[in-house]
This record gives C-alpha cells, sequence and structure tokens, in this order.
C-alpha cells in the first residue's frame, strides 16, 4: 500500500506553494476556510472559484489528483445536495406533486453548497496538505504554536508523537499485512463467513500487533534516550524555518481575499446562498 | 592511555514475572577497554553481547559489580541523571534492530536526531549528517522515505545516526548483520577509519569471525561470561577454545591449525589466504618434502 500518498498526500514538487514556509500555510489554510464561509453570493462564488483554479495551477498539481482527493466526500455532497433542492423553499416553482414542491432556489442553493464543499476541500489540499511534506507540517506546527509551551502546553512532545506516529504507521501497516499473511497460511478466512466470523479472526491478528507495538515503542524509548534526546530544551534543527516577505505576503494575500469577498457580497447582487 | 571502560565482576539478569523466568544473562564478567582501541566482541547467539552493550551504554544498570565509564562508577548507588546524560554524549551504540531506533520518516532528519539533541548549531548538524550518510554510502537516500528502506539500508541509517553525533566510544551490535557483503565491506571501512583515523574507542559484537581481524583485542563470551579475550592472533591460535564457545575460527586459522594438528610445523595466528598459503609453502620447503 502506497502510505505516503494515502495518509501525508504529499506531492512532489518545487512550486511556490511547495517552497513557502509551513507555518505560513497553516495560517494560510485557516484564513482560507473562514474565507469560504465569507462567500455568500454567485459572484463571491466565482471569484473564489477562480481563485482556486489560480492556485492549483501555480502548485502544478495535477487536476485529477485533486479531484481524486474529493472522492471521499462525494456522497456527503449527493446527499446534502438532494436534502437542499426538496427542503429549499422559494418563489420560482419548478415542479410540485403531491407534499413534494421543488423551487429554482433550491437548486441554485444545493449547487452553491457542493461548490463550498469543493472550494473547501480542493483549497485546504492545495495550499497545505499536497504541497506540505508531513514532517514540515508538523514542524510548522510545533514552531507556530511554540508560545504555548510557555504556559505549559506539551507543544514539543505533541509534535514529536506526530512525527513517531507518521514514522510508524507505515511499518505497522506492513506488519499487519505479514500477520495476517501468516493467520492465513494457517488457514484463518478474513474475507469469508457472518460479520461475527470475521471479527473474530481479527483477534489473532490485533493481539501480537499490540504486543509488538508495545515492544518496539519500548525499544524505540530506548533508543531516543541513547541518542541523548531528553525533551525538546536545549534542542536545535537541522532545517532553520526563515519566513521571508513572500510568505507574509502570501497569508496577506488570503486576508485580503476574505475582505474582497465581503465587499463582493455587499455590492453586487445574484443569488446568495442560504446558509 | 587512559581506560574508558572498566568492569569488574559486573552481573546482570532480566527480571520474569516468576523466579522461574528469571534470566541471568551475565555473570560476573570482568574486561577493560583502554581509550582508542578497536575491541571485538565475539560470542553464540543469548551469550549475553547485546545485555552487556546495553550496560555499557547505561540502558540498564548492573545488577551487582562494578562498572566505571570514562571516570564515572554508574554503579555507585548515587549516580545522577545528568552524570548519565554526560556519559551518554560520549558514548553511543547502534542496536541490533534497525527498525526501532528510526525516530523521523526522512532519512536526513532522523541522521540530524541526535545531533539535534546535543544542541549543535544547524550548519554544523548540517554538515555532519551530509558526511555520515557519505561515509555508509546513502546519500542519494537523505530525502527518502526511511520506511520504505531494505533492512540493510536502515541498518546503515541507524550507523549514519550514531557517527553524525561524533562520540569518543561507539558499541555496535551487529550492525553489519543485514548488509551484503560488498556493502558490509564498505560499512567495516568507515567503522576501521573511525578508529584509526579519528582515534573512536570502538567495539563492535559480530558473527562474522573476519571483522575480528581488524580488532585489537577480541572478547569472547559464552553464557554470560568471558571465556576468552586477548588480540586475534592468541585468541584464533586457540581455536579448540573457540570451538567451545560454539564458534569458529577463519578459515584460514582453521586449516593451519589442522595442518599443526597432522604434524606440519606451522605457525597459528590470523592471516589473508596468500599469506596462509606463503606460510603452507614455507613450512613444507622446511620439511623437505616435495611438493
Ligand atoms: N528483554 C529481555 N527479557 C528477558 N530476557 C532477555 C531479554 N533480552 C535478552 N534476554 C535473555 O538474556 C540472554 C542474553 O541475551 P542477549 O540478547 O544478550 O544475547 P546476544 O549474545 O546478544 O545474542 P544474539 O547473538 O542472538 O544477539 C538470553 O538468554 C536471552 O534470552
Ligand atoms: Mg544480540
Amino acid at each position: 500500500m502506497n502510505f505516503d500518498v494515502a495518509f501525508g498526500q504529499y506531492c512532489e514538487g518545487t512550486s511556490l506553494l511547495h517552497r513557502l514556509d509551513p507555518r505560513a500555510k497553516i495560517l494560510m489554510s485557516l484564513f482560507y476556510i473562514v474565507d469560504v464561509f465569507l462567500a455568500k453570493n454567485v459572484f463571491a462564488f466565482a471569484v473564489l472559484t477562480a481563485f482556486v483554479v489560480f492556485l492549483i495551477a501555480l502548485s502544478g498539481i495535477n487536476m485529477k489528483i485533486i479531484l481524486r482527493g474529493l472522492k471521499p466526500v462525494l456522497f456527503i455532497m449527493i446527499f446534502t445536495a438532494v436534502i437542499n433542492i426538496f427542503w429549499y423553499s422559494g418563489e420560482t416553482v419548478l415542479v410540485s406533486f403531491w407534499i413534494i414542491t421543488i423551487y429554482l432556489e433550491g437548486i441554485y442553493n444545493a449547487l452553491l453548497i457542493v461548490l463550498r464543499v469543493v472550494l473547501l476541500i480542493a483549497g485546504t489540499s492545495v495550499i497545505l496538505t499536497y504541497t506540505t511534506t508531513p514532517l514540515s507540517l508538523t514542524d510548522g506546527l510545533e514552531r507556530l504554536l511554540s508560545p504555548l509551551a510557555k504556559i505549559k502546553v506539551p507543544v514539543h512532545e505533541f509534535a514529536l508523537m506526530m512525527t513517531i506516529a507518521l514514522r510508524f504507521i507505515p511499518t505497522l501497516i506492513e506488519e499487519t499485512g505479514k500477520i495476517m499473511d501468516a493467520q492465513k497460511a494457517r488457514g484463518a478466512a478474513f474475507t469469508e463467513g457472518s460479520l461475527v466470523k470475521r471479527v473474530k479472526a481479527l483477534i489473532p491478528v490485533l493481539v501480537p500487533l499490540f504486543a509488538s507495538s508495545f515492544r518496539r515503542a519500548d525499544e524505540l524509548a530506548t533508543a531516543m534516550e541513547c541518542r541523548c534526546y531528553r525533551g525538546g530544551k536545549g534542542r536545535t534543527r537541522m532545517h532553520v524555518l526563515k519566513a521571508t516577505p513572500v510568505d507574509v505576503l502570501a497569508v496577506l494575500v488570503i486576508i485580503l481575499l476574505g475582505v474582497a469577498l465581503v465587499l463582493i457580497n455587499n455590492f453586487t447582487g445574484g443569488f446568495a446562498i442560504g446558509w | 592511555m587512559s581506560k574508558i571502560i572498566k568492569a569488574e565482576n559486573v552481573s546482570f539478569a532480566y527480571e520474569g514475572d516468576t523466579p522461574e523466568e528469571r534470566v541471568e544473562a551475565l555473570k560476573n564478567v570482568s574486561f577493560e577497554i583502554e581509550e582508542g582501541t578497536f575491541t571485538v566482541i565475539l560470542g553464540r547467539n543469548g551469550s549475553g553481547k547485546s545485555t552487556l552493550a546495553k550496560l555499557l551504554c547505561m540502558v540498564n544498570l548492573p545488577d551487582s559489580g562494578r562498572l566505571v565509564i570514562d571516570g564515572v562508577d554508574v554503579t555507585r548507588g548515587d549516580v545522577t541523571e545528568d552524570e548519565i546524560y554526560d556519559l551518554r554524549r560520549e558514548i553511543g551504540m547502534v542496536f541490533q534492530n534497525p527498525d526501532n531506533q528510526i525516530v523521523a520518516t526522512i532519512v536526513e532528519d532522523d541522521v540530524a536526531f541526535g545531533p539535534e539533541n546535543l544542541g549543535i548549531e544547524p550548519a554544523e548538524i548540517r554538515r555532519r549528517v551530509d558526511e555520515a550518510l557519505s561515509a555508509v554510502g546513502m546519500s542519494e537516500y537523505a530525502r527518502h522515505s526511511a520506511s520504505r528502506l531494505s533492512g540493510g539500508q536502515k541498518q546503515r541509517v541507524a550507523i549514519a545516526g550514531a557517527l553524525a553525533m561524533k562520540r569518543r566510544c561507539i558499541i555496535f551490535d551487529e550492525s553489519t548483520a543485514m548488509l551484503d557483503p560488498l556493502g558490509r565491506r564498505e560499512v567495516m571501512k568507515s567503522i576501521v577509519r573511525l578508529n584509526r583515523e579519528e582515534g573512536i574507542t570502538v567495539i563492535l559484537i559480530t558473527h562474522y569471525m573476519n571483522e575480528a581481524s581488524f580488532a585489537d583485542r577480541v572478547i569472547v563470551m559464552e553464557d554470560g561470561g568471558v571465556v576468552t579475550e586477548g588480540t586475534p592472533d592468541e585468541v584464533f591460535s586457540r581455536p579448540e577454545e573457540m570451538f567451545a564457545a560454539g564458534l569458529e575460527v577463519p578459515q584460514t586459522t582453521e586449516l593451519l591449525w589442522r595442518l599443526r594438528k597432522a604434524g606440519l610445523d606451522v605457525p597459528l595466528g590470523t592471516c589473508t589466504p596468500s599469506e596462509c598459503a606463503a606460510i603452507i609453502k614455507d613450512a613444507l620447503g622446511k620439511r623437505g618434502d616435495a611438493v
């Protein structure tokens, strides 16, 4: 299983978005999420969509990869769209039979809601997850939250936990596969029989997996100690994060985008999303 | 030269849940290691080599006996965390299982982990990481994901992680076991260079007899105790003791030993195959037989 793609989602590249400071990108995606909810009418949505398309082009990431990222939420999108079509009441009646009335505005609204979800996912993935390695992501998060360490929030520990999790999840997946193969060789059936039977077949997989994880954790702790690890104090880093004016500018662009969207909402007409 | 490690009657047991499960892994082990020397520890599986290595790195402390590391008696009873930490800056080890000692996702970030803990300047860390990776032949994998490497490649990364810390003493616990013959020769070359050129004390645990010939001293362990020690020549000239400890001697040494038992007057010791051939030719010549 190609884990890095499934979990970290990072797509190799050298675009401006890839090169931005991870801290800037974390802030950008936070402001971007706010921006998406600020867009209300069709014109604001049009501007936002154009902006996301521009970002995707800038990142050099294949459109197919972006679309693939939307697949997991396809069901939710269709579901909310359908609900909106039936529930929304407007003025222009399109169809009306029995107790169901479908309004034109309902369809508009459904389309905008779907668009909002698409923009939310496509935008954040192109700003953050597709263009930032998991490691620089945790790194950026650690540095960004470092002021919280003053009030005894274990920021460094949290970041280290993420790093170790990222490092060991593929190892554990591989190990699960090995144990399952070993159990299959002994006649276990994971894909046949009733649900109860299948769950029962998983127990001989989970038990050795847990046992070996604890052993691994123990050995890792020992190895870290031998490598002179003793918490975040006095630790330096090989990669120094340096925010450049470009990083500041990039964050500003996202904030200004929000301002622009609010202005467009207020000064243009057109259909506006219900919620 | 000073003694970097001094062990006197050191014993250690793994406590089990029941008294029967208790394993006495080390029994009254005594030896000394001079700073700047190359020591090889040999011994069959379960003879206590890794246990000993873990004591030397202060992962475990001995149950009894005295263990002095770099002038600090770690068995003193009131040894502080800071003292142990300071010792760990000077003495480190590469564990047998490479998988569970790699902390970071990306190879170069993992190699940097140790130096980062020491609080070294970023530019210097970068330099050390590049140097360590090239010493183990992994420079081209610097940006790779560590979990996708092969066993031997992971072992090399673990070795690089230890090299980058630039300590005065490094213990390698079967660190070359998973390497292919070429890789083992390369990594052995950098380990030997570490010792000869940088004067770093090396303790190498291995099952490969030919690696023992690099050593200044060989320690043979059997059932939790030291059975033989000396220079490689001394140790290998007593093959009976090696066989008794469940080990082999280098093939050339064994050949000479067998010839000697058969009545040919040859000296015992370690030598390369061509040296061995010369010795045999010489001895046969002396005997005056037709060759
Ligand atoms: N964590 C542990 N808990 C209990 N017993 C242990 C533990 N680790 C090792 N032992 C036991 O201690 C003894 C010595 O083990 P050790 O790992 O030191 O051997 P070794 O010489 O390194 O062997 P190998 O060549 O296989 O690496 C063995 O009998 C082993 O079963
Ligand atoms: Mg061992």
